[in-house]
């Protein structure tokens, strides 16, 4: 599976020159509003047509304007999950679900039908009017719908961004069993680190049009450049671990970094599945001794390789330990008071809780 | 109650009257379907000019539009011949004449109410369905239409309404024929005409109020009903 964008468009004072390529798995758009995220996205799915631009997958050639080559929307078989599930209203649940099937030539399918259905627990829900779900659901079905019209890629502009936290969390674990599961190359829009990092194996970051950053989402999010994209808020670091194992009494799994080994909460993943964790620079604190009688259960020792004022009055430290990096913001206050430079020896201490995953 | 007593004359003309307004609303449906997307949707040179004509005969006197309506489809007019030529279609002095004047009539009235009812269709809802693979026609089919149901209930029942009601154009497109092209209004104006009258008009009067009761409250039940099917997301 290989996709390739290109796109040039001007709307008004805004210009977008965007271009990247993708070789399966979820590819991440990342980006303040603003960004060109949901205009680039929309190119792909030939809902906007762009001034000059090309759009490939698999050496198909879908949109290639020096060519001429314009597919038509309902023919690209480009499944799109909208930030709002924008379901029909006159539809139930279950025909929702069917709407694509009758034009994706797979009607007779029924098995894809019970498994999606099964994979996204929606089940209970067929018979019912969107109108009488909650916002969490329609996202689901809105998935599901998506899924169920046998898509060769998988465009998705923010599906989480209308929820409340418990929504998200309730529908992120179903969107991982539908990356590992499904095979299908997502592009993912978001402007949500904790999202992106737990979602993405690629993140092109965009700002004002055009793209800043593209790679490995860990390197991508870890780089300071990120929080240009972020706001401060989510800044932080992107560590790729591998699960050790649960402790199942209390709830706990141990996930190796580099030489490091980070405890965090409520996870369920199997041991040697790798797992994405993103720790925000503001949940983390220094210390310059072992600090004794803490609650936090992550406490690593490193050496600061780098300090960055921020024009806010925080500083953003970098600390190595034992092969991943760390960042902590702190106040400039905190900085003198503890005489932190470059090649200190320090405690990173950062709560179990706090870590994202 | 001998006052009560609906003649054959009296019966005639009702029934006509239902016919011409059934008619007329029936066949100006895909027409007012067609200019109502065409107006939503389209952007063509011309269209300020097509939504002037579609409006036209809410606007002129009834009279004009009779008479214009006279000279394009009397017996000599350009596409009265035509329409008599090839397809046996005569409507000057005919029941079918009765009927095209009241669809001219009540025309702007079915498209306006269509067309708001697309206005109000949200077009992302539109976009999915492209995404999920359905063409533009299919599109139409199975999303826009179900969703201006209510719209095309309430453009019909106006244009019953108002075709029941038409005077001006009828009278003067096919004259006043009992039989052809006497219709409830038409009847109750020539009662009204003669010595002793009276007793007519107001039977057709009070049945002229009922059916137009009745019509009003079938649309508001199929109305409510459909509203109902597409309730707010």
């Amino acid at each position: 599976m290989s996709l390739t964008v290109e796109a040039r468009h001007r709307l008004g004072n805004f210009a977008l020159d965007a271009a990247f390529t993708s070789d399966g798995g979820v590819t991440a758009l990342f980006g303040r509003s603003g960004s060109g995220k949901t205009s680039l996205i929309n190119i792909i799915a030939g809902l906007m047509k762009p001034e000059s631009g090309r759009v490939l997958l698999d050496g198909d050639v879908i949109a290639d304007s020096e060519r001429r080559i314009f597919t038509p929307v309902h023919r690209r078989r480009f499944g799109y999950v909208f930030q709002e599930a924008r379901l029909f209203p006159h539809l139930s649940v279950r025909r929702n679900l069917a709407y694509g099937r009758w034009f994706s030539g797979k009607s007779g399918s029924g098995g894809d039908f019970a498994r999606v259905v099964d994979m996204l627990g929606i089940g209970h829900l067929l018979e019912r009017n969107p109108s009488a779900l909650s916002g969490g659901e329609r996202q689901r079905v809105a998935i599901g719908r998506a899924l169920l019209a046998a898509p060769r890629l998988l465009l998705m502009d923010e599906p989480l961004a209308a929820l409340d936290d418990a929504r998200k969390a309730e529908i992120l674990p179903y969107l991982e069993r539908l990356r590992d599961d499904a095979g299908i190359p997502i592009v993912y829009v978001s402007h949500s680190v904790g999202e992106v990092a737990r979602l993405a194996k690629r993140v092109v970051v965009l700002e004002n049009g055009r793209v800043t950053a593209s790679g490995a989402a860990a390197e991508v999010l870890s780089a300071p450049a990120a929080m240009l994209a972020t706001g401060r808020r989510e800044a932080g670091v992107v560590l790729e671990g591998v699960v050790e194992g649960t402790d199942a009494a209390h709830e706990l799994t141990t996930v190796r970094v580099g030489e490091e080994r980070l405890r965090i909460a409520n996870v369920s993943a199997t041991p040697g599945a790798t797992l994405r964790l993103h720790i925000a620079a503001r949940d983390v604190m220094l210390a310059t001794s072992r600090p004794e009688g803490i609650s936090a259960l992550n406490v690593l020792e490193g050496n600061i390789f780098a300090l960055t004022s921020e024009e806010d009055g925080s500083v953003d430290v970098r600390v190595s330990c034992g092969g991943a990096t760390i960042a902590a913001r702190i106040t400039r206050f905190s900085r003198d008071a503890l005489a932190l430079v470059p090649g200190k020896a320090v405690y990173a201490i950062i709560k179990s809780v706090a870590i994202d995953h | 109650m001998d006052w009560l007593a609906v003649s054959d004359a009296e019966w005639t003309a009702i029934l006509l009257s239902l016919r011409v307004a059934t008619v007329a609303m029936i066949c100006s449906l895909p027409f007012a379907l067609a200019v109502a997307m065409l107006l939503a949707r389209g952007r063509f040179f011309g269209k300020m000019l097509l939504n002037g004509l579609v409006h036209l005969p809410l606007i002129l006197p009834p009279v004009v539009t009779g008479f214009l309506l006279l000279l394009l489809f009397g017996r000599r007019g350009p596409l009265g011949a035509f329409f008599a030529d090839y397809f046996g279609l005569v409507f000057s002095f005919r029941w079918t004449g009765a009927a095209l004047a009241c669809a001219v009539m009540a025309f702007p009235l079915m498209v306006r109410s269509i067309r708001l009812s697309i206005d109000a269709v949200d077009r992302k809802l539109e976009d999915a369905a492209t995404t999920l693979g359905a063409s533009p026609l299919w599109v139409f089919v199975t999303v826009t239409l179900p969703l201006i149901i209510p719209g095309i209930i309430a453009g019909m029942i106006i244009a019953f309404a108002k075709a029941m009601g038409e005077f001006g154009a009828t009278i003067t497109f096919v004259s006043n024929i009992p039989g052809e092209t006497q219709t409830i209004s038409s009847a109750i104006y020539t009662f009204t005409q003669v010595p002793g009258g009276d007793a007519g008009a107001m039977r057709l009067t009070i049945i002229s109020i009922i059916i137009s009761m009745a019509a009003l409250i079938f649309s508001e039940l199929l109305a409510t009903f459909a509203a109902r099917r597409v309730a707010a997301q």
